[in-house]
């Protein structure tokens, strides 16, 4: 069976969702006191954020799966959801960078927590597709992953903790806030973010497919006898079984 | 309204674009991974086919008479 059952769902969901979000943050959200046009960044920045993270977690939850069970479809869904929270954060660290620019006149703030701590975790999710690509064994391959996706998953929520824990220096704490925003900001926000987490579920579901589909390709072509392309090449990605 | 953006729409349209931008990267990866998966559905049909030939065209085995 392919992963992309309700993919069409999915699509036109997150199209909803996100054009709503945007369009309600454009026309309808009033413009910040303090800030003025810039602060709009903010209905694609922070979603993407809370979203990433929550990609983190949900890898390290998969990863928990994997190891629990052993079921190699775990360790897909873990390895996706990674995949696609590091795509997350490099749209995060970038609109970021553009609104401290705006903001701030400095692209980046190396002494302020949120920020710093951002990058940190990201970084950390970047070595996480070489370690795969390290280990030649699918099994090994699969296992050292997970490992790792449960200590990272573990620090994403820790670290954001100690962040509300710190002195704030510039950044706002999003999360604190929302209940005293505008209707029409908070509206608009939470739309966007609803948007942004089918927009995740969608493009997990889509790379679940296209993995599951080359499985299964190979899988025929290995029963029709056909060339399987020699040696198996060496790959980050998972090896789904496919009977 | 007015034509112009306000101060500093441009950052804010770029933040915007930045995300699109990835989205449609991403869209374009899978595209490309589509077109491949499809071609090798067609070298697999192009297989069978082959193979059913072959398995028609083939003599019957007879058993040897005693």
């Amino acid at each position: 069976m392919l992963h992309g059952s309700r993919l069409r769902l999915y699509s036109l969901l997150t199209v909803v969702f996100l054009v709503g979000g945007f369009a309600l943050a454009a026309f309808w959200a009033p413009m910040d006191a303090d800030q003025g046009f810039m602060q709009k960044i903010f209905y694609v920045h922070v979603p993407m954020a809370i979203t990433a993270l929550i990609g983190f977690v949900a890898g390290g939850w998969f990863a928990i799966q994997y190891l629990r069970k052993g079921d190699s479809r775990d360790d897909l869904r873990s390895y996706v959801a990674i995949h696609i929270a590091v795509v997350l954060g490099v749209g995060v660290l970038l609109t970021g960078a553009l609104w401290a620019k705006a903001s701030w006149g400095r692209w980046f703030v190396w002494d302020e927590p949120t920020l710093t701590s951002f990058l940190i975790v990201f970084l950390l999710y970047c070595t996480y597709t070489p370690l795969r690509f390290s280990i030649p064994e699918p099994e090994r391959q699969a296992r050292y992953a997970a490992v790792f996706a449960v200590i990272g998953g573990a620090f994403v929520p820790l670290n954001f903790l100690a962040v509300r824990l710190a002195e704030p220096l510039i950044h706002p704490r999003t999360l604190n806030s929302t209940g005293s925003l505008p209707t029409e900001v908070r509206t608009s926000f939470f739309l966007s973010l609803i948007g942004m987490i089918l927009l995740f579920i969608t493009l997990c579901k889509y790379e679940m497919a296209s993995k599951n589909a080359t499985a299964q390709m190979r899988a025929l072509r290995r029963k029709l006898g056909g060339d399987d392309g020699g040696v198996a090449k060496r790959t980050a990605a998972p090896t789904v079984d496919v009977p | 309204m007015t034509d112009t953006l306000p101060d500093n729409g441009g950052y804010v349209a770029a933040a915007y674009i930045v995300f699109f931008a990835l989205v449609l990267i991403y869209l374009a990866i899978m595209a490309v991974k589509l077109a491949r998966i499809e071609r090798e559905l067609s070298e697999l049909n192009e297989l069978a086919a082959g193979q059913q030939t072959d398995k028609t065209a083939a003599p019957e085995p007879t058993e040897p008479r005693a």
